[in-house]
């Protein structure tokens, strides 16, 4: 290592610095002076609310709605498409099964989807009219017409849900498979030669090495979750009646539909301290599993 | 011995089943995709399953020609806010990882702290403000609008991959090179990048592909119609021709292409780019 002389630190670290802290640190910040006001976006900002913002946030019925369906959408990640992935996983990184890299390659495709194509396409399947649903459900039941998925108010979560597994399943799937080949191969062998069942090599060597990726992804889905905002969009953004609604939907209605920029960014600071208490508790459990 | 033999043809034939039925599952939606560009709304309504016979190309024509959609201009501008995004992370960030890797100063570890609080703060805390300052800035509805803040968050991460690929190199070819003449831009220009090629395209790749498909900052930043990236034209095409399914599945197959071309050309980078942030993380 040289030691550097001031230009050369300004030039080299100059223009990632202005771009990051003009760009992520002081917006923001800035949300959260603006979470203190009433604000509408124009002119100056002179309505202090104080922690009235903070108040309505807390009261407000839609995002308590909003937050539970974040939860479920967590919930479901976590015990439906955390489980698929690793299943997957383990089926494709065995190297001797036949077409493993064809599957592997192939159920990482809805990942390099945009959201907002996934979200359309998958609108059209649940097309009572039209869609793949209409002759799933003529299968199911002749006489009657197929129900409107997205549009009743019962079922649009659950068929979001559907779409954010087969979206991100693949991602997880990957990261596994990473983490399943940093695995030594002879520590799965010798168990195996010491009579081992493939249930116990599994408990016992297989997720005891793949604790890193696993603790990963589960951040990643976990965070993820919460921050959901493209698929739900093109999903009917929210609608009908707030039923699909998550967190961030909400935000972008409350400031940039209805310009109540004040309250957007108090939801906004929410969102990022849900986050961060996340992040911090998830890593002081890990941290105490490790001791 | 026997038993054993019998019992891995099973479990093989469970795993196949399980892998066919995900490629089903996967294949289904894209495979209506294609096929519904090709049928009539009638069609769609009889068969949505179906092979379709007649085909009908004009949905597809009358959008690759341009009298239906802005599929072409829609592509040139995920393009361009692609490569943009794609330019200024590269420069930044390999100026600031290398630094960040190589180079000895009082601030080092400050710096890359305060470049990795980017990794806790995600675009949606800061989109309101983010609108306020753009429009300050007369960037609104401009492409270096959604380019900036696309690269702005997507730095944190990318200077972390690059720091870490930098910081692997032996530190005998520094020294080499310091005695061969070469101040840290000449090390970084002839040594360091030659040699970093594969991160240099994990990070190219992730970045493209991040932005190719990003809605949200387009959404934000974008007004006039002729500026609209795919995923937006999408959208506004599905407003639209509310009705027209077929039309809509030819648009959407359209769009599909070009990220299924990248994958498949870039799979190697992207899949390296998942494993290095996985083993890192």
């Amino acid at each position: 290592m040289s030691r550097a002389s001031f230009l050369t630190l300004l030039v080299l670290i100059g223009p990632a610095f202005v771009l990051f802290t003009g760009l992520v640190i002081i917006p923001v910040f800035e949300a959260a002076v603006f979470s203190f006001y009433k604000w509408n976006g124009l002119g100056p900002m002179v309505n202090f609310r104080g922690l009235q913002n903070y108040l309505q946030f807390v009261q407000d019925v839609i995002v308590h709605k909003a937050l539970l369906h974040n939860l479920l959408i967590a919930f479901v990640s976590l015990v439906i498409e955390l489980p698929l992935a690793m299943g997957l996983a383990l089926i494709v990184s065995n190297r001797r099964f036949p077409g493993a890299v064809f599957f592997r390659t192939f159920f990482f495709l809805p990942y390099m989807l945009s959201e907002v194509i996934t979200g359309v396409l998958w609108q059209f399947i649940y097309h009572p009219q039209y869609g793949l649903v209409r002759d799933l459900w003529s299968v199911v039941a002749p006489s009657a017409t197929a129900p409107a998925l997205m549009g009743s108010a019962s079922t649009v979560l659950g068929a979001i849900l559907v779409v954010i597994v087969w979206k991100y399943f693949g991602l997880h799937m990957t990261i596994y498979i990473a983490g399943l080949q940093d695995i030594p191969q002879e520590q799965i062998e010798a168990a195996t030669i010491d009579g081992a069942s493939r249930g116990r090599i599994f408990r016992s060597v297989v997720l005891p090495g793949m604790r890193t990726a696993i603790q990963l992804s589960v951040f990643f889905s976990m965070i993820g979750s919460f921050q959901l905002f493209d698929i739900v969009w093109a999903m009917g953004k929210g609608d009908p009646v707030n039923a699909g609604e998550t967190i961030v939907t909400y935000m972008y209605k409350i400031g940039l539909q209805r310009f109540t920029i004040g309250y957007g960014s108090t939801i906004a600071v929410c969102i990022f301290l849900i986050c961060l208490a996340f992040s911090i508790v998830y890593q002081r459990i890990l941290v105490k599993e490790i001791d | 011995m026997k038993s054993m033999a019998r019992q891995n043809r099973l479990t093989d034939a469970l795993r196949y089943t399980a892998c066919a039925v995900m490629v089903l599952v996967i294949a289904v939606p894209l495979y209506i995709s294609v096929m519904g560009g090709f049928k009539s709304v009638g069609q769609l309504r009889a068969e949505p399953l179906s092979i379709p016979h007649p085909y009908y190309w004009n949905q597809y024509l009358d959008m690759l020609s341009g009298r239906v959609g802005g599929f072409w201009s829609e592509l040139l501008s995920s393009l361009l806010v692609g490569a943009g995004t794609v330019a200024v992370v590269l420069v930044t960030g390999t100026f600031a990882g290398y630094a960040l890797a190589r180079l000895r100063f009082r601030l080092n570890r400050v710096l890359y702290s305060y470049f990795q609080l980017g990794l806790l703060f995600p675009l949606a805390v800061a989109i309101l403000p983010l609108y306020v300052q753009l429009r300050t800035l007369h960037l609104l509805d401009t492409r270096i609008g959604v380019i900036l803040p696309q690269a702005a968050f997507g730095l944190a991460m990318m200077i972390m991959l690059l720091r870490g690929f930098f910081r692997a190199i032996p530190l005998e070819l520094e020294e080499a090179a310091a005695i061969d003449g070469y101040g840290p831009f000449g090390f970084l220009f002839r040594i360091t990048l030659p040699l970093s090629t594969p991160i240099l395209a994990t990070v190219s790749v992730i970045t493209l592909v991040a932005s190719w498909n990003n809605f949200f900052t387009p959404l934000l930043v974008f007004n006039s119609q002729k500026k609209f990236t795919l995923p937006m034209g999408v959208m506004d095409f599905m407003g639209e021709h509310a009705a027209d399914w077929n039309m809509i599945l030819a648009f959407l197959t359209l769009a599909i292409i070009p990220a299924v071309v990248i994958y498949v050309l870039c799979q190697k980078y992207i899949v390296a780019g998942l494993a290095a942030g996985a083993i890192k993380g």
